[in-house]
């Protein structure tokens, strides 16, 4: 997958969590938090859709790189370079 | 009961939410009772073949936003409708209430069926890998999670639980909220039962292997209490809740009342896991009638329980004529027959549903019950048809529920 491709499923897997978000003018260099209203829990299910879809295992210790589409995509990428979308 | 009572200690209904598979509040429900409109429908669930449910259609979007109804659970989505709807009906300043002086008593017949029902299912696409199971589980189905849902929504600080009572558990609600007002633990109770049982294939499939799942070529025909050619249980979703509230706080804001819980009582069988016992009944009905100080001459319509199996059916008729006798005033109905069974909210909708009779004075029927099984001897049963009461000053409830637990509430009209 492209990084747009990235963007793409993480746009799809928010407007699943945060469904009365409007999410066309995120912004990627601002934490999601700032721009939605997200907590912990919505976190775990953005990971857990990430299993789900791509069975992409995300340790604890990564969760900080998930704060802003930028990061998350930065983070994503090389782990689904090899998916075909 | 009542009668030595002080005002502090009198209960009364100043608020009615609920949606039952006919009718989404207490007029729709009121009038599809009144004109003999069903409320079950065909049905299908994962696992088993085609079914007949009552579903309710109540407007989730109306107080949950899409993400409250994507994190919480049907029961709580059903709670939080009524509760809204109960607390809009009493006309609360609600701002103005204080928050901490409220609480929630939500019945249960069971919670957390569907919701691992659901996961399991989710899992075994992945071959049952336990690390995509959802970390929404255990709130959503924690034994509170019904009332819990309401005190989010309603910013209710006060005390909160769920009573998982069976199918006794609409009763079970309303009584612990009379008590907690009586005890002074709360000001403003907001009270009944709810269910969500449809959604898991697990009580359909439990009922059909007991032999008591019903069925019906017409839909509206299944659940038929007390009639020769009943075939067993239709499950039903729902929910009623009420506010209560004391007389005097009821009567200095001039609220609306629709009737004083002057009576309750509630026992067990300490026999069977499912068949019920009609002496216990009979004594969990006197127990309430003789705490509400009135006699069952001065009783006027009793909202029966029957649920439409063969002993459920015999066992609460013979209880009743124990009580009732042949006393010709008193009318005997039975909601069950218009939507199913409403498990934790049957007791609650059905006592609703009766309420209106004190201002319009009108028994609803028991409707399909076209060949009366001679087994339950009841001359008093409103057959398909309401009657016409000439007074209309006490409603008994009855709901009874599997382990051997009975309820019963008793409702005066106020003024009396």
């Amino acid at each position: 997958m492209t990084r747009d491709d990235i963007r793409q499923v993480i746009l799809d897997i928010l407007e699943r969590i945060a469904p009365d978000e409007d999410l066309s003018n995120i912004t990627d260099d601002v934490p999601f938090r700032e721009q939605l209203e997200l907590d912990s829990m919505d976190f775990l299910d953005i990971v857990m859709e990430l299993r789900k879809r791509y069975r992409v295992q995300i340790p604890e210790d990564d969760y900080e790189h998930l704060a802003t589409m930028q990061g998350t995509v930065n983070y994503l990428e090389p782990k689904l370079k090899d998916v075909v979308k | 009961m009542s009668s030595a009572l002080k005002d502090h200690d009198r209960v009364v209904i100043t608020g009615v939410g609920l949606t039952s598979p006919n009718g989404n509040n207490l007029a729709e429900f009121r009038g599809a009772l009144l004109e003999g409109r069903s409320g079950v429908v065909p049905f299908e669930t994962r696992y088993m073949p085609p079914t007949l449910a009552g579903v309710c259609n109540f407007e989730t979007s109306r107080y949950q936003k899409k993400k409250d109804l994507r994190r919480g659970t049907r029961a709580g989505s059903v709670a939080i409708y009524c509760a809204n709807e109960a607390v809009k009906d009493a006309g609360f300043d609600w701002p103005a209430v204080r928050k901490d002086r409220v609480g929630v008593y939500v019945g249960i017949t069971e919670h957390g069926n569907v919701e691992t029902e659901n996961e399991i299912y989710e899992i075994s696409k992945f071959d049952y890998d336990t690390s995509v199971w959802s970390h929404h589980h255990n709130p959503r189905t924690v034994a509170n999670n019904a009332a819990g849902e309401v005190t989010i929504s309603l910013g209710i600080t006060g005390p909160h639980l769920c009573l998982g009572a069976a199918c006794a558990a609409g009763n079970a609600g309303f009584i612990q909220g009379v008590q907690m007002l009586r005890l002074d633990e709360v000001d403003l109770a907001i009270a009944g039962g709810v269910s969500e049982s449809i959604h898991t294939f697990g009580i359909f499939a439990s009922f059909h292997a007991q032999g008591a799942l019903a069925r019906h070529e017409n839909p509206a025909k299944a659940c038929r209490p007390f009639d020769l050619a009943r075939n067993g249980i239709v499950v039903a979703e729902g929910g009623g809740l009420v506010t209560l509230e004391r007389l005097p706080d009821a009567l200095a804001r001039g609220a609306n009342i629709y009737g004083e819980i002057v009576g309750y009582a509630m026992n067990s069988d300490a026999g069977d896991f499912v068949l019920p016992d009609r002496n216990r009944q009979a004594e969990c009905v006197k127990l309430a009638l003789s705490r509400a100080g009135i006699g069952p001459e001065d009783v006027d319509i009793v909202s029966s329980h029957a649920t439409a199996t063969e002993q459920g059916d015999i066992e609460e008729a013979a209880a009743l004529a124990e009580v009732f006798g042949d006393l010709p005033h008193v009318a005997i109905n039975n909601t069950k027959s218009f939507i199913g069974h409403a498990m934790g909210a049957a007791g609650a909708l059905e006592l609703l549903g009766n309420l209106p009779s004190f201002r319009d004075g009108v028994a609803h029927a028991t409707i399909n019950l076209d060949d009366p099984d001679p087994r339950c001897r009841l001359p008093q049963v409103v057959a398909n048809t309401p009657r016409r009461l000439e007074r209309v000053r006490h409603i008994l409830n009855n709901s009874f529920g599997m382990l051997g637990i009975n309820s019963v509430v008793i409702v005066r009209r106020y003024p009396d």
